[in-house]
C-alpha cells in the first residue's frame, strides 16, 4: 500500500541567537525518514531531546524542513497548510494547555465543523457534535457538550482534543505524547481508543512516547530516535526482542518491567548503569554515529562516519556500524 | 522480600529498634472553603531502617499531601489534624513526634535525619549560588566547626559519590544538565547521612536512561550509608522493580500495602490490580487491557463508603456504605470488602 | 470570576467611587439646574471669595461663582477627558500590541518600533508644543493628544503578553484547524487579555484625568469650559492658596485625588484576581487552620 504521510530525509536546523549576539544552530532532527501507511500505527520512541517532538511538528507542518521534504499521498507538501491540515491533525501532549479555557466543548467541535465541512445548519452541526463526542465516548453527550475545560478531568480534556481532530475527518493523526500528562489508571482507555480509531476509520497514526511498554501495546512499527537521527526501526516485536542498535537495546534495558524475573535488584539495576554518560548537545553533536560517546562498542568508523542504513530480512533496520555487513544491502 | 543490607539488619521482627519512622494515623486536612478537604486520610505505615517505602497513586490519592506532612514542609491552608509521625533516633533515645515538633527542634532534625528530594532539580537547587556552595552551606550549619576548605572537599567527594565529576562543584546549577542536576540535589540530600530521605517524583524529569542510572546510585548509596527511602511516584512499575515494600493510595488512603513481588504477583485490592495492568508489559505476551473507567475521585466529594466503588469492577451492595479498613490479608495490608473479617 | 472580583472591599469602594463620578458627570448639570439651582458661571456679587454657608455649601470664588456648582459641572468635563484619554490610548495600545505580539517577526519589529519611538518622546514637552500649535484647545483636542500619545507603555505590556498567550497550544492547535488570523487573534488571545486590558483603562482615565488638570494648570485649556483642572488652575491665577480660599481648589482637587485613589484600588483587586499569591488569606480560614493546628499538636 502506498503510504499516506512521508518523511524523506528531513532535517530541521534552528539557528538561536545567544544573548551576547552569536547565532549557533541546533541540529534537532537529522535525515529522518518514516512513512505511514492507512491503518497502521507506528511509534516514534525517544528520550527527551531525541528530536521526536520536531519531527511530529515537521510532519504537521508547523516548521518547513531545512532540507528534505513531506509528502502527503505521494504528492510533495507545500503552499496552503489549510488544505494539508484537512489531512493530517496533531494531538498535543497536554490536554489542559491545549483547549482554550474560555471556550465550551461545543464551540471547538463546531469551529473544526464549520471550517472544514461548511456546515452551517445549526441542526446539523448539534448532530454531528454529538455524534464526535459519542465516537470518543463521552456520553452522555448532555453532560459534556456545553462544559468548559476546566469542569472536565484530563482523561475528558483529551477526548475532546481527539474529538476535535476527528471533526476535520483527517486521514493521519500525529500523537505528541497523547497519554504523558494523563492519570495512569486511564491511560489505557485513551490508547484503546487511539486504536479503536485507526480500525474504524483506517487512520494513519503516528504516536510519539518516550515510553517503549506503551508503544508496543499500541503500535505495528517502532522507530527508534536518539539525538536527533533515527537509529532503528522495524517491526515491534522484532525491535525489541531483538534490538540491534546499542542505544536501542539501553532503552529497552532500562524501562521498567516488573515481569522481568531478577531477583536481584543489583543486576536490575545494573551497576555499571552510572557510568554512560548523557545525551549529547544538539548545538555540536559527536561527528559520526551521535551514539559513540556512550556507546560500548564504539569502533574508530563511528567516531568519524554517519553510519548507512542496515536492512535487515524481518524488516528491522538499523543505523550502526557493527551491522553494516549483516543486512541485503 | 527481606533482603538483607550490609550494614544494616533489617529484621521485622526486631522492631522497634529497627523502625525508623512510624506514622500512625495521619490526618491531613485542606481548611479551604467551607468545608476542609481531606487529603490524607488514618494514614498508618513503619519504615525500617534500610528500607525503600515506594507510595504510588494518581492525581488526588493524597500522595503529595503526605510527603509535606512527613517532612512538615506543608503550609497552610494544609494542616496536620490527627496523627503520629514517631522518628526512632539512631542511638536507640525515645521516639520523636515529628508533628509536635517545634521549628527549631525540627531545622536540627532536617538534614541530619530527615531530608528531601524534590521533582524537579531546579526548585531544589539555589540558581544563583554554585553547587558546591550549597553543599558547603548545609554541611557547616550543620557542623559548625567544619571549616570550609574541608566543606567544599566533602562537598566534591558527594558529588563524586553520584557520579558528578568533583571539577563540576563550582559550576552554577544551570550549567549542569538535567540529570547531573537531580544527581547533586540527591547529594545534597544525603550531605549531613541522614536515616531517612523522602523522594517525590525523583526521576519524572529525567528520561528512562537516566533515570535507571540514578536509582542505580540511590540503590547503591543506600547500601553504603544505609538509610531509609519513602519513594513516592504514579510510576507503579518502575516502584515494583525499586522499592521493599509499596503503599498504594487512593483517594487519601492506604488502600493496599505490601512486599513489592506479593503486590505484582498477587494483587488484593481491585484498584491495586487495575493500576498493575495499566502499565503495558514490556516482554510478556500482549493482551487486551483496559486500565480503570471513570476519573480519579474529586476529594472535595468523596464517595461514601470505600472511595473506590464509583470505579469498581467488583463492587457490591455495601460497598458505597460502609468503609473498609485496613487489614492484614494473607500477609499484604488490604482495605477492601471482598476480604470479610475473619477469612 | 466576576464574583471573586467583588468580594474584596478594595475593588467594591473603588467601583462604588467611580461609579458615583460616573453619575455626576451624567447628571451634573440636570443636579445644578433643579436640585440647587445654580448656574456654575452666574456670578453672585454678594458673595464674592465666600467662605461655605448655607447659600453656598462650598463657599463661592473670586467672581462669586458658586464651588459646589462648578465642581459638579467640572466633574462632566474632567470624566469626559478621562474616558475619552482612555478609550484612544487603550485602542492604540491593543492595536499595535496585540498584533505585535501575535505575528511576531516583521510586524513585531515594525511596530515595536512605533512603540518604543513613543516610549522615548518626551511627551509633555510635546503636548505642549502641539496644543500651542493647535490654539484654542477644547477638551475634545486636550482628551485625543492624551489618548495619542500615552498609548505606548500599555503596548509594550500587551506585545508581551500577546506573545506569551499566542505561543500557548490552544492557539497553535485552532491554528492547525484552520482559523484564520483575525479570529485567533479576537477569539483565542484577546480574551486572555482582558485583564490587562481593564487595567490599562482605569490606569488611562486617572491619566486622562490627571493631565488635563495638568494642562490646564499650564494654561493650557479651554478657558470657557469648566473642568477640574480649569478650577484649578483659576485659584492658581487668583493666588487663592494664599489669601487661604482653600474652599476654591481643595474640592476639585479631593475630587481628582479621590479618582486617582478608587481606579488604584480596583487595580489592586485585579491584580489579586491574577496573582493568588496576592490575596490575603481569608479569616474564617485562618481560623480554621489554627483550631486544626491546635487539635493536631494535642493529639
Amino acid at each position: 500500500m502506498a503510504p499516506v504521510l512521508e518523511a524523506r530525509d528531513v532535517s530541521k536546523h534552528f539557528t538561536v541567537r545567544s544573548a551576547v549576539g552569536s547565532t549557533s544552530v541546533v541540529r534537532a532532527v537529522e535525515d529522518a525518514t518514516v512513512a505511514l501507511e492507512p491503518g497502521e500505527i507506528v511509534a516514534l520512541v525517544g528520550e527527551s531531546g531525541s528530536g521526536k517532538t520536531t519531527l511530529a511538528r515537521l510532519l504537521a507542518r508547523f516548521y518547513e524542513p531545512t532540507t528534505g521534504e513531506i509528502r502527503l499521498d505521494g504528492a510533495p507538501a507545500n503552499g496552503a497548510t489549510r488544505a494539508y491540515h484537512r489531512d493530517v491533525q496533531l494531538i498535543f501532549q497536554d490536554p489542559f494547555g491545549s483547549l482554550n479555557p474560555l471556550h465550551r466543548v461545543r464551540y471547538n467541535l463546531e469551529r473544526a465543523l464549520r471550517l472544514h465541512h461548511g456546515v452551517r445548519d445549526k441542526a446539523e452541526r448539534n448532530r454531528r457534535v454529538e455524534e464526535l463526542l459519542e465516537r470518543v465516548s463521552l456520553t452522555p453527550v448532555e453532560q459534556f457538550i456545553d462544559k468548559f475545560p476546566h469542569e472536565l478531568s484530563g482523561g475528558q480534556r483529551q477526548r475532546v482534543v481527539i474529538a476535535r481532530a476527528l471533526a476535520v475527518e483527517p486521514k493521519v493523526l500525529l500523537g505528541d505524547e497523547p497519554i504523558s500528562m494523563l492519570d495512569v489508571s486511564i491511560r489505557l482507555e485513551m490508547l484503546n481508543l487511539l486504536n479503536r480509531l485507526r480500525t474504524e476509520d483506517g487512520l494513519a497514526l503516528l504516536y510519539i512516547t518516550h515510553d517503549i511498554a506503551s508503544a508496543r501495546y499500541l503500535c505495528d512499527r517502532i522507530v527508534v530516535m536518539y539525538a536527533g537521527r533515527m537509529v532503528e526501526g522495524g517491526p515491534k516485536e522484532d525491535v525489541i526482542a531483538n534490538p540491534r542498535h546499542p542505544y536501542t537495546r539501553l532503552l529497552i534495558e532500562s524501562s521498567p518491567d516488573p515481569a522481568r524475573a531478577v531477583d536481584d535488584r543489583a543486576e536490575l539495576f545494573g551497576a555499571e548503569a552510572g557510568e554512560l554518560g548523557e545525551p549529547p548537545s544538539l548545538i555540536d553533536p559527536p561527528a559520526g554515529c551521535r551514539f559513540h560517546p556512550r556507546c560500548p562498542f564504539a569502533m574508530d568508523v563511528c567516531r568519524t562516519e554517519a553510519p548507512p542504513r542496515t536492512e535487515f530480512p524481518n524488516g528491522q533496520w538499523t543505523h550502526c556500524w557493527l551491522h553494516e555487513d549483516e543486512g541485503e544491502g | 522480600m527481606t533482603e538483607t543490607l550490609p550494614g544494616t539488619a533489617t529484621d521485622p521482627a526486631a522492631a522497634p529498634r529497627d523502625v525508623v519512622l512510624d506514622v500512625r494515623g495521619l490526618d491531613v486536612e485542606y481548611a479551604t472553603g467551607d468545608d476542609p478537604v481531606r487529603a490524607c486520610v488514618d494514614v498508618s505505615f513503619t519504615l525500617h531502617r534500610g528500607e525503600i517505602l515506594g507510595v504510588a497513586g494518581e492525581s488526588g490519592s493524597g500522595k503529595s499531601t503526605l510527603i509535606t506532612a512527613l517532612t512538615r514542609l506543608q503550609r497552610p491552608p494544609a494542616v496536620t489534624s490527627a496523627g503520629q509521625l514517631l522518628y526512632h533516633p539512631r542511638d536507640g533515645g525515645p521516639p520523636v513526634d515529628l508533628v509536635t515538633l517545634s521549628g527549631r527542634e525540627l531545622r536540627r532534625l532536617r538534614w541530619t535525619t530527615l531530608s528531601i528530594v524534590l521533582q524537579s532539580a531546579m526548585d531544589a537547587l539555589n540558581p544563583v549560588m554554585r553547587v558546591g556552595a550549597q553543599f558547603v552551606d548545609a554541611l557547616r550549619t550543620h557542623d559548625r566547626r567544619l571549616d570550609k576548605g574541608a566543606a567544599w572537599e566533602r562537598a566534591a567527594e558527594l558529588l563524586g559519590m553520584v557520579g558528578v565529576s568533583a571539577d563540576r562543584a563550582r559550576a552554577y546549577p544551570h550549567e549542569l544538565s538535567g540529570g547531573m542536576r537531580q544527581r547533586a540535589s540527591i547529594a545534597l540530600a544525603l550531605a549531613c547521612r541522614p536515616d531517612l530521605v523522602v523522594m517525590d517524583e525523583p526521576t519524572t524529569a529525567v528520561d528512562v536512561v537516566m533515570q535507571r542510572q540514578i536509582l542505580a546510585q540511590v540503590l547503591r548509596l543506600r547500601r553504603e550509608l544505609g538509610f531509609a527511602v519513602v519513594f513516592v511516584t504514579h510510576d507503579l512499575s518502575l516502584l515494583l522493580e525499586l522499592a521493599d515494600r509499596v503503599a498504594i493510595m487512593y483517594a487519601g488512603r492506604i488502600v493496599e500495602l505490601g512486599t513489592s513481588a506479593s503486590l505484582y504477583a498477587e494483587p488484593r485490592h481491585p484498584y491495586t490490580r487495575g493500576l498493575r495492568d495499566s502499565f503495558p508489559p514490556l516482554r510478556a505476551p500482549l493482551r487486551r487491557l483496559t486500565g480503570i473507567t471513570g476519573s480519579p475521585p474529586d476529594l472535595r466529594r468523596p464517595p461514601s463508603g470505600c472511595p473506590f466503588h464509583p470505579r469498581c469492577g467488583q463492587r457490591f451492595d455495601g460497598c458505597d456504605e460502609r468503609l473498609p479498613v485496613l487489614r492484614d490479608i494473607g500477609g499484604n495490608d488490604v482495605a477492601c470488602h471482598l476480604y470479610p473479617e475473619g477469612s | 470570576m466576576r464574583a471573586d472580583l467583588l468580594r474584596g472591599w478594595k475593588v467594591r469602594f473603588g467601583l462604588a467611587v467611580l461609579a458615583f463620578f460616573v453619575l455626576l458627570a451624567i447628571f451634573g448639570p440636570w443636579i445644578n439646574e433643579y436640585v440647587l439651582g445654580i448656574d456654575p458661571r452666574a456670578n453672585d456679587l454678594e458673595a464674592i471669595s465666600a467662605p461655605p454657608s448655607a447659600d453656598h455649601l462650598l463657599g463661592t470664588t473670586q467672581f462669586g461663582q458658586d464651588v459646589l456648582a462648578q465642581t459638579i459641572a467640572g466633574a462632566r468635563g474632567s470624566m469626559f477627558v478621562g474616558f475619552l484619554a482612555a478609550t484612544i490610548g487603550t485602542l492604540i495600545a491593543v492595536l499595535v500590541g496585540v498584533p505585535a505580539g501575535y505575528f511576531r517577526g516583521g510586524v513585531d519589529n515594525g511596530l515595536n518600533f512605533l512603540t518604543n519611538l513613543f516610549l522615548v518622546m518626551p511627551v509633555l514637552p510635546l503636548i505642549l508644543i502641539v496644543a500651542g500649535y493647535m490654539q484654542g484647545t477644547g477638551l475634545w483636542m486636550i482628551a485625543l493628544i492624551v489618548g495619542l500619545f500615552g498609548w505606548s507603555g500599555g503596548a509594550r505590556t500587551l506585545r508581551a503578553q500577546a506573545l506569551s498567550v499566542s505561543s500557548r497550544d490552544f492557539v497553535l492547535a485552532m491554528r492547525m484547524l484552520g482559523e484564520p488570523h483575525r479570529r485567533l487573534i479576537f477569539f483565542e488571545v484577546l480574551p486572555h487579555l482582558t485583564g490587562w486590558i481593564a487595567a490599562m483603562f482605569l490606569h488611562g482615565i486617572i491619566g486622562g484625568v490627571m493631565a488635563e488638570a495638568g494642562l490646564a494648570f499650564l494654561g493650557i485649556s479651554d478657558s470657557g469650559a469648566i473642568s477640574w483642572g480649569t478650577m484649578i488652575q483659576a485659584a492658581q491665577q487668583q493666588s487663592a492658596v494664599l489669601r487661604g480660599f482653600w474652599w476654591w481648589f481643595v474640592p476639585p482637587g479631593l475630587c481628582i485625588a479621590l479618582i486617582g485613589t478608587a481606579a488604584t484600588l480596583v487595580n489592586f483587586g485585579v491584580d489579586e484576581l491574577s496573582n493568588p499569591k496576592l490575596r490575603q488569606a481569608r479569616r474564617s480560614v485562618v481560623k480554621r487552620t489554627k483550631t486544626l493546628r491546635a487539635a493536631g499538636s494535642e493529639a
